[in-house]
């Protein structure tokens, strides 16, 4: 079978890998080059070697500055998130009627885009804030939180459904185990539960933490204008766009290699990830 | 005992029923600006309408004409409905080829997509925007093949870890019967892998239904944009006064076909999502 298949290869393989390499894998080779010019268009650069990479670390302020904020951003994120949705995963696997409806309603706001969510909420936002006479702009923290409120919202139901299925899994004999041997609630919680459910407590932690730290959309919608609050995608999105005149060679630059760091950060996150996953799996 | 129980899940519907007022009230509150007139929304946007500030579906008559919301609405459909179709079909195959032709060059292949998951969108946004321009990309029938590129590390990865599991002995014996590879592909393994592709399916709907910054960045905010790129131009765009009710509209109507669609097909996407978030 093999030798006749390896013939279709124009057939099942060739499409995918055409759009493939004009898409990803041309533009990311590219941009890794790229990073190290000042360049006006991608056929249009000149080398300059880690100047952009200087750049960023010492003259440029912008970069480190929301990239201190994303990291706090994500990390108050990942345990509010984390926390909320498994509590909310424990009430609903108490065997209550009705349940599934509530596993509706919370699940619903993930399937509304950045887009559109972040114009909700400042609406909303605005609107609390408008009673005191300012507005989402007035202090960073306010862009920050909201951002907050905004992520948990939106976060929330899709951690509980991987929650939930991960607590339906437990076999019930450990919880009749328990309650023979006259374990409290509390016992129970957290030395059957919480121990039993680790497998997607790394999941949804790594879910939250990519999805907190790759946020564009929802910043651009919220509070895009105010660069105080640009998460480090919508800096790299300002640094390439936000910027004209003479020295555009030098900001795409700039620009690209943020994009590099952003990218390695990214990597390290995942390969983090994938470790404390295999490992997991080993233990079982 | 047993009143005891009964009080602590009667606080736990209590507590249910508040969470669940939290989570659609913002819904809720764009929906009822959606029919009070401009003034207001921005004076007062958490009231109910009045007689007074009652507009009916004045907004909405706004809303769709003014920023031509039926055609950006029709764009993010034809674009969603063609790119999913040819993900689904085209990485599935990759999918198949990649797993059953075992050597250096396929195993390159695969690596690299699986590398390309994990590449944020920013790396590549320049130099891809600038290649779609150059090739002529540009356009609704060109963004298909960029999400196709796009879309493929995820899908070719559902799909190949799902076609593992499949025996090769049913192939085998379609290939002795005379089965060309396309039609052993058609006839008998695609029906096989229906779960996994109805997964792909749906997170590619929903990623390229929602996306912002590629079509914004590769068809712009012209004749050919999509419902996200139209939403986030009519709320930020344009200077003076801004027409509130219509946009307030215009995010009702942006939501309501995902919920219709959510409502339809919730188990789908419930378990979709998971799926996919347990293997991605």
């Amino acid at each position: 079978m093999q030798k006749t298949l390896k013939k279709y290869f124009p057939v099942f393989l060739l499409p995918t890998l055409i759009s493939f390499a004009i898409s990803f894998i041309i533009p990311f080779v590219m941009g890794v080059y790229l990073s190290f010019t000042e360049f006006k268009t991608v056929n249009d650069s000149k080398w300059v070697g880690l100047e952009n990479y200087i750049r960023i670390f010492t003259s440029d302020k912008t970069f480190m500055n929301s990239l201190w904020l994303t990291v706090k951003f994500t990390v108050v994120s990942v345990i509010t998130i984390n926390i909320i949705a498994f509590a909310i995963a424990l009430l609903l696997t108490k065997g209550l009627k009705g349940t599934n409806l509530f596993r509706t309603v919370f699940f619903m706001p993930n399937l509304i885009g950045g887009i559109v969510l972040g114009h909700i909420w400042s609406l909303i936002i605005n609107g609390v804030l408008g009673y005191f006479g300012v507005d989402i702009t007035y202090k960073p923290e306010y862009g920050f939180w909201g951002l907050v409120i905004l992520m948990n919202w939106q976060l929330i139901g899709y951690m509980m459904i991987i929650y939930i299925a991960g607590i339906q899994n437990i076999p019930d004999y450990l919880h009749e185990a328990a309650a023979i041997d006259g374990a409290s609630p509390v016992q129970t919680l957290f030395h059957i539960t919480i121990p039993m459910v680790m497998p997607s407590v790394t999941i949804c932690t790594f879910l939250t933490l990519t999805n907190s730290f790759k946020l564009f959309d929802q910043n651009l919608a919220l509070n895009g204008k105010s660069s105080d609050t640009a998460l480090l995608a919508l800096d790299i999105f300002k640094t390439f766009y936000d910027h004209t005149g003479l020295k555009l060679a030098q900001w795409h630059g700039t620009g690209q290699a943020k994009a590099v760091i952003f990218f390695i950060i990214v990597a390290i996150i995942a390969f983090i990830q994938l470790r404390a996953t295999n490992q997991k799996e080993v233990e079982h | 005992m047993r009143s005891k129980r009964n009080i602590i899940n009667c606080l736990i519907y209590v507590l249910l029923f508040l969470l669940a007022v939290i989570f659609l009230a913002p819904i809720f509150i764009i929906l009822l600006n959606s029919v009070k007139s401009n003034f207001y929304i921005s004076e007062s946007p958490f009231t109910f309408p009045t007689d007074e500030t009652f507009t009916g579906i004045q907004n909405f008559i706004k809303g769709f004409t003014q920023s031509d919301f039926a055609k950006a609405f029709f764009n993010s459909a034809f674009i969603t409905v063609f790119s999913v179709a040819g993900i689904v079909l085209l990485t599935s195959m990759t999918a198949w080829y990649i797993i059953r032709i075992k050597n250096k060059f396929t195993k390159i292949i695969y690596y690299l997509f699986v590398f390309s998951m994990i590449v944020p969108f920013q790396m590549v946004m320049y130099t891809m925007t600038y290649y779609a321009f150059e090739l002529n990309l540009n356009n609704r029938l060109g963004i298909i093949l960029i999400y196709l590129g796009f879309g493929a590390g995820l899908s070719v990865f559902m799909f190949s870890g799902f076609i593992k599991s499949i025996p090769t002995e049913i192939e085998e014996a379609a290939t002795i019967d005379g089965c060309s590879p396309i039609k052993t592909f058609f006839l008998i393994v695609f029906p096989i892998l229906k779960p996994t592709a109805i997964t792909v399916a749906i997170l590619n709907a929903m990623w390229i239904w929602n996306d912002y910054l590629l079509p914004y960045l590769v068809l712009g905010s012209g004749e050919n944009r999509t419902l996200p790129v139209a939403v986030q131009m009519a709320l930020t765009g344009g200077y003076g006064n801004k027409d509130m009710g219509a946009l307030m509209a215009m995010l009702v109507l942006a939501i309501l076909p995902i919920i219709i669609f959510y409502l339809f097909c919730q188990k789908y996407i419930i378990k979709g999502v998971v799926a996919g978030a347990v293997k991605g």
